[in-house]
């Protein structure tokens, strides 16, 4: 298997009654990426984690994780992947160590190898002074650090990662993502969804994804430009009478607020001045405005709004 | 498969049930709680009838007659009527069950050689117990009859009944192996039903079917930690009929522990099957219970004699593993029956066994639907 696709995805499509949660994907995830879903709740996200995970089938379409096929070869696929669902899986009433040693007893972790490996896991994830301690009595960071010391017990090739901060505090998300970006210094190719876009930036790849279909697929840099938009980011003491006023304008393609200042995204750069000039012709005061690059979540918005006219 | 696979299973569904007091309750305390409920309130013997007796006689030999009564332990004399009104006062208060009038002329015709009436009445409202009561009656009088008149005629049969198995005629020796059945078919179904249900509802099944593990490691891992407990209740039940109950065992203690591993074997089994099909335990307990209890309550020839029931019925226990268990219980506990004896209930436990463990294979799903 060339490094080219270590995750190919062909035509997956898969729906529940009416609701088509996945809608014919196609995408293709190199070797050593740190892939990232990014979608609202309700996108497919989930759905699409654990198809490739081989926990779910497909209606149709097929994908390759490491050489194996979805359809055909799902247990092959499991020992050669780590993956997390979205809830918390592990057993609350055992302890750090006795999930750790559960799974590694599943995966067929060899007693020669098992010592270091968990002293190693246990150490990135800075669990080992809770090794004794029963998994229920963890806070939610920790439980999703020790959800990925166990998918990590038997060296997966690719790891797949469902939305694994979710509810988790800022400063445990920041040490959850240091340790994705270890994992990636060894090759491991990771493949995670999430709704935040502060951690999509992170990714090396994102594929933007909306009611089951994926919209785009670029660096996050890339993404950013890929949208034809000037973005105006304006102060204002009320920000929201302010947004409401200029969603009007000619040439406003989209606004969103932010507390007491909002990004007004524009069709074409040299339209700031008389955004300006308009709003203070109808008597809104204006503080200060500057042009912005868009960032990600300006642009999922626009996109999301634009497929929804 | 792999056997470190199964004892890593084995061994955390031993934890979680080792941690969990409500599991642990319903694994040892239930059985055994079972045991006392159903050993001390079931019982078909009928002794200690609250009896009222008018005795219009009041004489040595309609005393004599009242004495053969109250020695035997069928009857208790509640009281002494006074008059006829008096007996329906009693029995329709529900203070006696049995009346025993004696008319005046009693000890005269007994002297005589005539026949010497009695009146009984018995409160017919339990038709089961009144049966049995007329039957002690009848034979009390009759001995009676043949103690004081030895001018009455020798019944030309005289038969001298031997009981075998049970010579004491007492219920509760046959209640008790039998109760084993029941409890064991409470216990494998109601514990393993919930065992893969949990596993959907808290979660963490969509992390162990991302693992290789295969179904049959992941059942016979479960099934072994449930079996474990199963073997100790059925021990703790066995001594408890032998100490407490006074149950002899006739036969084999091994012969016991090995019928009683083959019925849990497939009563788990069954257990795990409607766990892996129903995904809440609500649903999976209710259905263990309708589907494992109550058969083994009423289907099992331990409770009702399968040879009464209607044709139907009758065909329908062949199906019900606890009919099977029933009977071996009852002739190793018994009988003293042996292996050789019981190889065709043997075969059929074994049988529904490996049924039910394969359906249980089959119907687990490494996928969410």
């Amino acid at each position: 298997m060339p490094d080219a696709g270590v995750i190919t995805i062909t035509g997956l499509t898969k729906s529940f009654g009416d609701n088509i949660a996945v809608d014919d994907l196609h995408l293709e995830v190199r070797r050593g990426e740190l892939f990232g879903l990014v979608g609202p709740d309700g996108a497919g996200k989930t759905t699409i984690m654990r198809l490739l995970a081989a926990i779910m089938s497909p209606d149709s379409g097929e994908a390759w994780i490491a050489g194996s096929s979805i359809l055909h070869e799902g247990e092959r696929i499991k020992e050669k992947i780590g993956y997390m669902s979205q809830r918390f899986g592990l057993y609350e009433d055992l302890t750090v160590m006795e999930n750790i040693i559960f799974y590694a007893d599943l995966y067929e972790v060899s007693k020669k190898e098992r010592p270091a490996r968990i002293e190693r896991l246990l150490g990135f994830s800075n669990l080992t002074p809770f090794k004794g301690r029963l998994a229920g009595k963890l806070s939610g960071g920790m439980k999703q650090k020790l959800g990925l010391a166990c998918a990590l017990i038997h060296t997966p090739e690719v790891l797949f990662l469902d939305e694994p901060t979710n509810g988790v505090d800022p400063v445990s998300r920041r040490d959850f993502w240091r340790i994705l970006y270890d994992l990636l210094k060894e090759q491991v190719t990771i493949f995670v969804s999430t709704a935040y876009l502060d951690e999509a930036e992170r990714c090396t790849r994102i594929g933007l994804i909306h009611k089951g279909r994926l919209i785009t697929t670029d660096t996050p840099a890339k993404v950013r430009k890929s949208i034809p938009l000037s973005m105006v980011e304006i102060w204002a003491p009320d920000a929201r009478k302010a947004a409401e006023a200029a969603k009007g304008m000619a040439g406003v393609k989209d606004v969103s607020v932010y507390g007491n200042r909002f990004h007004v995204a524009l069709a074409e750069v040299g339209l700031t001045d008389r955004i300006i000039e308009q709003l203070k012709e109808k008597g809104i005061a204006v503080i200060d405005h500057r042009q912005v690059l868009p960032s990600l979540e300006d642009v999922f918005i626009h996109i999301v709004r634009s497929s929804e006219l | 498969m792999k056997l470190v696979r199964i004892k890593a299973i084995a061994k955390k569904e031993s934890i979680q049930i080792i941690r969990d007091p409500y599991s642990l309750a319903m694994a040892f305390l239930m059985p055994v709680m079972l045991l006392f409920i159903f050993g001390y309130a079931i019982t078909l013997d009928v002794d200690n009838l609250p009896t009222v007796i008018y005795d219009r006689d009041k004489s040595s030999m309609s005393r004599d007659l009242v004495a053969q009564f109250r020695e035997s332990h069928y009857f208790t004399i509640v009281a002494y009527a006074d008059d006829q009104a008096d007996i329906d006062k009693y029995i329709d208060a529900g203070k006696a069950r049995v009346a025993i009038s004696i008319p005046e002329d009693f000890s005269k015709n007994v002297a005589t050689g005539s026949d010497a009436p009695i009146q009984v009445a018995v409160d017919g409202s339990d038709s089961n117990t009144a049966t049995i009561a007329l039957g002690y009656i009848a034979a009390i009088s009759d001995q009676y009859s043949r103690r004081v008149g030895k001018s009455l005629a020798v019944p030309a049969i005289d038969p001298r009944v031997r009981i075998w198995y049970n010579p004491e005629l007492k219920s509760r020796n046959f209640i008790v192996p039998g109760l084993i059945a029941v409890i064991m078919a409470i216990i494998a179904a109601l514990l393993s039903s919930l065992t893969i249900s949990r596993e959907w509802e808290r979660g963490t099944m969509e992390q162990l079917i991302s693992t290789p593990v295969k179904p049959p490691e992941l059942i016979i891992g479960k099934l072994s930690a449930y079996f474990v407990i199963g073997f100790i209740d059925v021990l703790m039940a066995a001594l408890i009929g032998i100490y407490l109950f006074d149950v002899p065992l006739k036969g084999s203690p091994l012969l016991l522990m090995m019928f009683s591993s083959l019925f849990l074997f497939g009563g788990l089994g069954l257990g795990v099957f409607i766990s892996a099909s129903a995904k809440s335990q609500l649903l999976a307990s209710q259905v263990s219970l309708i589907t494992s209890y109550l058969p083994a309550l009423l289907l099992s020839g331990f409770m009702f004699s399968i040879p009464n029931m209607p044709a139907p019925l009758q065909l329908i226990t062949h199906i019900v593993p606890a009919r099977y268990f029933v009977t071996m219980l009852k002739s190793v506990y018994l009988k003293g029956g042996t292996l050789k004896l019981l190889i065709f209930e043997t075969a059929a436990l074994a049988i529904y066994g490996v049924i039910t463990f394969a359906l249980a294979n089959k119907r687990f799903r490494k996928r969410i639907e």
